[in-house]
């Protein structure tokens, strides 16, 4: 375990991502198997255990300390693991570091009765770093910067393979992966359960005003729109034994086909498409609030199913029957996937239009009005996809290839009235700003909280904005602090947001989408922030009723 | 007579009425009783000023000669009579070269202020030393019970493990220019590291005065800019704040180092881009801090700049009377390290 906590350690501090790839995959060469594997299922988050959750690591931490000294640490350190393995009353005792392949076991085999004690043992032979590598463990969120991607990268670096060839075979793999080591070390057989229907790493875009278009040709391009839904990957093909497999992939790799039953069933097709995920009501594409209402459903009942139809809109085909398109260009997909769109004519799969233009001119103008350049409604889209004509699929954000050109946000000036302590990497800084516009009420201007942000700013910036919380604070509500709002004596924040609708849930009346701080107006007296009032008059400007 | 008769908080800081004077100042005043050279206490501009030899030096070192109008030195130990029948003295509070926590009796009543204090090992500064009293009002920069700091030899040599993994990159150690870059030094020669320590120029007056002060700390060289590309395998000493500006960036292969007490707290460490956190605190940790509370058996305890509350919960647990002392100005709140003044004057 000692050696698996280091490398966590390790990986927590590695900024670089090749450095990252070198630590994992010189502990794979150095450990034996099965200790490997099972390092191999944590970081790629394979493992979850029944009976050990957070709550428990909370009842042992609580017989232990103080509850309200366990309070104010907890809130101060921002991570339940770290503040248990940090707190945990040191008693030097003589038992041994356990390995990681009895945690493991312990973990999956011990009664749900006995497993505290268990868990206590391990926690009091460890030392700080340990106990929060067996904690993070447990929590099933290592948050260390390493991806299930990365991890794969360096099994890959063992031998001389490629991450996607590790890609293919996973998902017929268990922990402890004997077989994958096996075989990237060149002592055993491929591993053959190749699954039929894959997740394929997406091939991503960078923002347009990022790059000196202008310079461009644009006969070198096609746009698309970019929908306003959930970039996803249908994969669907025949196993060894002819039966038909069919998945829904997101676009970080997640297999979110349990949530589309209905969606699964019409995948009959032997094909790998990217595209978006829209709820579709009498074709016409529905508000992103919509789909989500569609979302993280615990159940997905046959009314909720029939309610909010979901759909796909095909951007690209990856894979056709046994060819892969990947190496060709886009237009040569482009063109196969027309023809299999057409040939399918399936009721669930459509096809993303090209939007026409001939100058840079032709497609600003487009992307300031939607619904005149052909995509129905305005609200539907999130802007523009630019694609280089001879671009083939490549895996991740490649340079020069593919652009999204985004609406430009909608922004008002409002004014800080909360600040609360982040998590992760921001915890002990009042990172998450509730911010207000004035109305006017009896008893004169009032602010009237209108949202929370809590990105947009620089590491530089989140310093300044903690020194300002800390310095004006008025009031104390657990990990929330209440800032001096006055007229005169307040910070203004410049908002950016993605749309406005009415909400009856807020006290506003009104739900921002996406917001964030587009920059700190130290230069502003408080009383010069926008009025509710401004932020309403943009309610049907774009998207009405995108969110609710 | 009660506590707050002899010491009160004030906007100015801490102010004693019978003896008419302020201690740390927080603005100039007229008397001061300075415990310790770090920015946030001891602050140019007062009319008069008391305190150890050392810190008078060092506080001349850094605000230059003209930083009060008179001074007066107190030796640990020493009983001075400070008027209206208030008698102070200085005693060691293992915090940097010249801390002392200032004791105040009068009428019978004893009252400690703390400053800033540490008991752990530190070969640059006086060991700290109980002050019996009736009322003791301490920090509580790390008073939460995640603080507890670890031998600071071992953390040095997890710093010396790292320069012979990576010979051929520059180790930057950002620390604290006053006390925290000194006791690295001398901890690094106990760690039996011999070669020259090359030090950032901000930190150059201080350890001059360290020097002149008696504490031998080795050899040292100031890094300048045209060298920088030929120190791999070094030890490079800076302020926390150089870390991040251009000019770490043209070390070999820098490897970023921190030694501070906040990099306990890995989220700290994170936000700052830290590569290898050193834990290493000038502060008393959370077991330091109770046990300090309980040996000076005093009855009522004021508890200032950090995490009060939770120590001051602690203490009502342990049948002692305490009280948050919400003094604001010291240590940003907690941020005791790595005050901006600090390091700009440093620079």
């Amino acid at each position: 375990m000692n050696r698996f906590a280091f490398l966590l350690d390790r990986l927590a501090y590695e900024p670089r991502r090749n450095a990252k790839v070198r630590l994992i995959a010189d502990y794979f060469r150095e450990t034996p198997d099965p200790e490997r594997g099972w390092a191999l299922a944590a970081l790629t988050g394979a493992l979850s255990f029944r009976h050990a959750k957070p709550g428990m690591i909370r009842a042992l931490i609580m017989e232990r300390t103080d509850p309200v000294l366990f309070g104010l640490s907890y809130d101060y350190v921002g991570d339940l693991a770290e503040t248990v393995a940090l707190m945990w009353p040191g008693e030097p005792r003589a038992n041994r570091v356990p390995p990681l392949s009895e945690i493991v076991e312990g973990l999956t085999s011990t009664a749900k009765l006995d497993l505290p004690r268990r868990l206590a043992t391990w926690l009091d032979a460890l030392d700080e770093v340990g106990r929060w590598a067996l904690l993070k463990l447990i929590t099933g969120s290592l948050r260390i910067g390493a991806s299930a991607r990365l991890a794969k990268t360096a099994v890959a670096a063992l031998g001389d393979h490629k991450p996607d060839e590790i890609e293919l075979v996973w998902p017929g793999l268990e922990p402890p992966y004997e077989d994958l080591f096996a075989w990237v070390e060149g002592r055993g057989e491929k591993p053959s359960a190749l699954d039929p229907a894959p997740f394929r790493p997406p091939m991503l875009a960078h923002p347009l005003e990022d790059a000196d278009y202008r310079a461009f040709d644009p006969a070198d391009f096609v746009a698309e729109w970019k929908w306003d839904g959930i970039r996803v990957q249908a994969s669907a093909g025949r196993d060894e034994d002819g039966r038909h497999v069919a998945r829904l992939w997101s676009r970080s790799g997640e297999d979110v086909s349990g949530a589309f039953p209905d969606l699964i069933e019409a995948l009959t097709f032997d094909a790998a498409i990217d595209g978006e995920l829209l709820v579709l009501r009498d074709g016409r594409v529905q508000s992103f609030n919509v789909l989500q209402q569609r979302l993280n459903r615990k159940s997905v009942t046959p009314k909720l199913i029939s309610e909010f139809p979901v759909h796909i809109r095909a951007y690209d085909l990856l894979v056709e029957g046994e060819e892969d398109l990947r190496e060709k260009p886009f237009m040569e997909r482009r063109a196969r996937l027309e023809a299999f769109i057409a040939r399918e004519s399936n009721p669930r799969v459509d096809l993303s239009p090209i939007v026409p233009f001939a100058d840079w001119d032709e497609l600003a103008a487009a992307r300031l009005d939607p619904a005149a350049a052909g995509a129905g409604d305005s609200a539907a889209v999130e802007g523009l996809m630019v694609k280089r004509r001879d671009a083939p699929y490549v895996v991740g954000r490649p340079k020069g290839l593919w652009f999204k050109w985004k609406h430009d946000p909608m922004t008002v000036d409002a004014v800080l009235m909360y600040a609360q302590r982040g998590h992760g990497k921001r915890s002990s800084f009042y990172s998450d700003y509730t911010f207000g516009l004035w109305t006017e009420d009896d008893a004169g201007p009032q602010l009237v909280p209108v949202g929370k942000a809590y990105f947009g700013f620089t590491d530089e910036e989140l310093v300044e904005l903690d020194r300002f919380v800390r310095k004006h604070t008025i009031n104390r509500f657990g990990p929330v602090r209440e800032v001096s709002h006055t007229e005169d004596l307040g910070l203004v924040l410049e908002v950016a947001f993605e749309g406005v609708a009415r909400s009856a849930r807020h006290k506003s009346g009104v739900a921002m989408r996406f917001p964030r701080v587009a920059r700190i107006r130290w230069d502003k007296p408080p009383h010069e922030a926008d009025r509710l009032e401004t932020l309403e008059a943009l309610i049907d400007v774009r998207g009405a009723a995108r969110v609710s | 007579m009660r506590p707050e008769d002899l010491l009160c908080p004030s906007p100015k800081g801490l102010y004693c009425p019978p003896a008419d004077l302020h201690i740390d100042p927080l603005r100039p005043v007229e008397r001061a009783l300075v415990t310790h050279g770090h920015a946030d206490h001891a602050r140019p501009g007062n009319a008069a000023v008391m305190a150890t030899p050392e810190t008078l030096a060092i506080m001349a070192a850094r605000y230059g000669e003209a930083f009060c109008a008179t001074r007066q030195p107190a030796a640990y130990g020493e009983v001075h009579d400070v008027g209206g029948g208030v008698k102070a003295s200085f005693h060691p509070a293992g915090h940097v070269l010249g801390a002392a926590q200032i004791l105040l009796e009068w009428k019978g009543f004893r009252a400690v202020v703390s400053g800033d204090y540490k008991r752990a090992h530190d070969p640059t500064a006086a060991t700290f030393e109980v002050v019996p009293c009736d009322l003791f009002i301490t920090e509580a920069t790390f008073g939460l019970p995640v603080f507890r700091h670890p031998d600071a030899a071992g953390e040095v040599a997890k710093l010396l493990d790292s320069v012979e993994l990576f010979p051929d990159r520059a180790h930057l150690v950002g620390a604290y220019t006053l006390g925290k870059a000194q006791r690295l030094m001398k901890l690094l020669r106990e760690a039996g590291w011999d070669r020259p320590i090359h030090l950032h120029g901000a930190m150059e007056r201080v350890t001059e005065t360290y020097r002149a002060l008696g504490v031998d700390l080795g050899e040292t060289i100031r890094v300048m800019a045209a060298d920088r590309k030929a120190l791999a395998g070094a030890i490079v000493l800076c302020p926390p704040s150089a870390l991040r500006e251009l000019w770490a960036r043209k070390f070999p292969d820098p490897v970023t180092v921190a030694a501070s007490g906040w990099m306990r707290v890995r989220a700290r460490a994170r936000q700052k881009g830290v590569e290898l956190p050193l834990v290493v605190s000038d502060h008393a940790d959370w077991d330091e801090l109770r046990q300090t509370i309980l040996d000076t058996g005093a009855e009522e305890i004021w508890v200032t700049h950090g995490e009060e509350d939770a120590l001051v919960h602690w203490c009502g647990a342990a049948g002692l009377k305490a009280r948050p002392l919400r003094l604001v100005g010291y240590g940003d709140e907690g941020e005791a390290e790595e005050t901006p003044a600090e390091e700009a004057s440093g620079e």
